[in-house]
C-alpha cells in the first residue's frame, strides 16, 4: 500500500538535507598573505559580488569560519599560524589553496617559502593563476559546493576517507638546482655538470 | 655633496683610513679598530647624527676582493644634507664588529638584520637575536654560500591531515 505525501512534502536524505544547508552558507576565512588577497576582496565586493553562492561573510575569526581561502605565498615563519588557524576553524571544513604561490610556492622557490601549503595541510580546491581572476575564484567554490553537495555526510564521513590520508610530498627535499661552487662573475657557457645536477628535479 | 674638509680631517686624524669618490659620494673604508673611534667624531664633530642604514655583503668568490664579509653604514648629516659611507671589512673566522648602538640607538635592529642574514656577531649589541628568521634558524641565508633552495629549513613542519585537526 502506498502511502499518500502531500505535494508541499518533499522526500530526501539527511546527508543530501545537511550537504544543501552547508554548501550555501560558506564562510571563509581569509587567509591573504600577498596579491591573491586583492583578488579575493575584489572577489567579495560588489562588482563580483560573492554573496550570489552564499558566501560572502568573511569572517576573521577561525572559530567562526568553515571555508579557508589561503590567497598568496606562505613562508615557513607563517606555515605555524596556518596551521594553527585550520585547527581551530570547526567541522566540516574545507580548504581552497588559491593561487599559484599557496599552490606550489609559485616562482618562489627559496629557503623560506612553503612549496605548496597541501603538504601540510589538507587542500581541496586549488585554483591556478597568478593571481586569479575573482571568476576563477567564483568558479572554485560553485565547484567546492558541488562537492559538498555529492560527498558530504551529515557525520562528515567523507573527511575520514582513506583517499584523503595519502602522505604528502612535504618531506621531500627538492635537490638544489645549479652548482654552488660555480663563481658568480662567470660569464661563460654553463658547465655541463651544472646543468645535470638540475635536470631531475621533481 | 661631502664636505671636503671633514675627509681631509678624517683621514688627518685617522691615517688608516682610505677614502675614495664616485660622483660626488664619498666612501671611508675604515679598519674595524677604529670603527668607534671614526664613528663617534663624525656623529659628535662633523655632524653625521642620523644612521640611515647598516648592511652587509658577501664577497666570497667575488673578483679581485681580499676580504669575506664587508659592512656598509651609510650616514647622514641631517643639517646639511651631507652623506656619507663608512665601510669596514671581517674575515671568518673572526665576525666580532663593535656595535654603534650606543652611538646611534636606530642601529639595534639594523645590527639584528645584518646577523641574521649574514651572521655578523656585534659584540655589545644589547639584544641581539634574529628578527626575520624563526628562532630555530641555524643559517644565515643571505652568505654566498648557503644555497638558495635552503638546506631543509622549510621543510620541518608537521604534516596536519584531516583526521587530525
Amino acid at each position: 500500500m502506498a502511502i499518500e505525501i502531500p505535494e508541499n512534502v518533499v522526500v530526501s536524505r539527511l546527508d543530501a538535507l545537511a550537504s544543501w544547508c552547508r554548501k550555501n552558507s560558506l564562510w571563509p576565512m581569509p587567509f591573504a598573505t600577498a596579491c591573491c588577497g586583492i583578488e579575493l576582496m575584489a572577489t567579495g565586493a560588489s562588482r563580483h559580488d560573492l554573496a550570489r553562492f552564499g558566501a560572502e561573510v568573511f569572517r576573521f575569526s577561525p572559530r567562526q569560519c568553515d571555508l579557508m581561502i589561503v590567497a598568496g605565498r606562505v613562508v615557513m615563519k607563517m606555515l605555524p599560524v596556518l596551521q594553527r588557524i585550520w585547527q581551530q576553524m570547526h567541522e566540516p571544513k574545507w580548504c581552497i589553496s588559491m593561487g599559484a604561490c599557496a599552490s606550489t610556492g609559485g616562482v618562489f622557490d627559496t629557503y623560506c617559502v612553503v612549496q605548496g601549503i597541501d603538504r601540510f595541510l589538507p587542500v581541496d580546491m586549488y585554483v591556478p593563476g597568478c593571481p586569479p581572476r575573482p571568476e576563477q575564484l567564483i568558479q572554485s567554490i560553485i565547484d567546492l559546493q558541488d562537492i559538498i553537495q555529492q560527498r558530504g555526510t551529515i557525520r562528515g564521513v567523507e573527511f575520514t576517507a582513506a583517499a584523503r590520508q595519502q602522505p604528502k610530498r612535504a618531506l621531500i627535499e627538492l635537490p638544489i638546482l645549479g652548482d654552488v661552487r660555480t663563481p658568480p662573475h662567470h660569464n661563460g657557457p654553463i658547465p655541463p655538470a651544472t646543468l645535470a645536477s638540475g635536470k631531475d628535479r621533481a | 655633496m661631502t664636505d671636503p674638509a671633514v675627509i681631509s680631517a678624517l683621514t688627518a686624524a685617522y691615517p688608516d683610513v682610505v677614502t675614495s669618490e664616485f660622483r660626488g659620494d664619498v666612501r671611508a673604508m675604515v679598519p674595524r679598530e677604529s670603527l668607534i673611534a671614526v664613528m663617534s667624531r663624525l656623529r659628535d664633530e662633523q655632524g653625521y647624527d642620523m644612521l640611515s642604514d647598516i648592511t652587509c655583503v658577501d664577497y666570497l668568490r667575488y673578483r679581485d676582493a681580499t676580504d669575506r664579509f664587508g659592512l656598509v653604514y651609510l650616514l647622514v648629516n641631517t643639517t646639511t644634507a651631507a652623506r656619507l659611507t663608512v665601510r669596514t671589512f671581517v674575515n671568518e673566522p673572526d665576525l666580532d664588529v663593535p656595535s654603534v648602538v650606543p652611538l646611534w640607538p636606530g642601529a639595534n635592529w639594523l645590527e639584528r638584520e645584518v646577523w641574521d642574514m649574514f651572521g655578523i656577531r656585534f659584540t655589545d649589541h644589547p639584544d641581539l637575536r634574529r628578527i626575520l628568521l624563526p628562532e630555530e634558524f641555524t643559517a644565515h641565508p643571505l652568505r654566498k654560500d648557503y644555497p638558495l633552495q635552503g638546506r631543509g629549513e622549510r621543510h620541518n613542519f608537521p604534516v596536519i591531515r584531516r583526521a587530525e585537526a
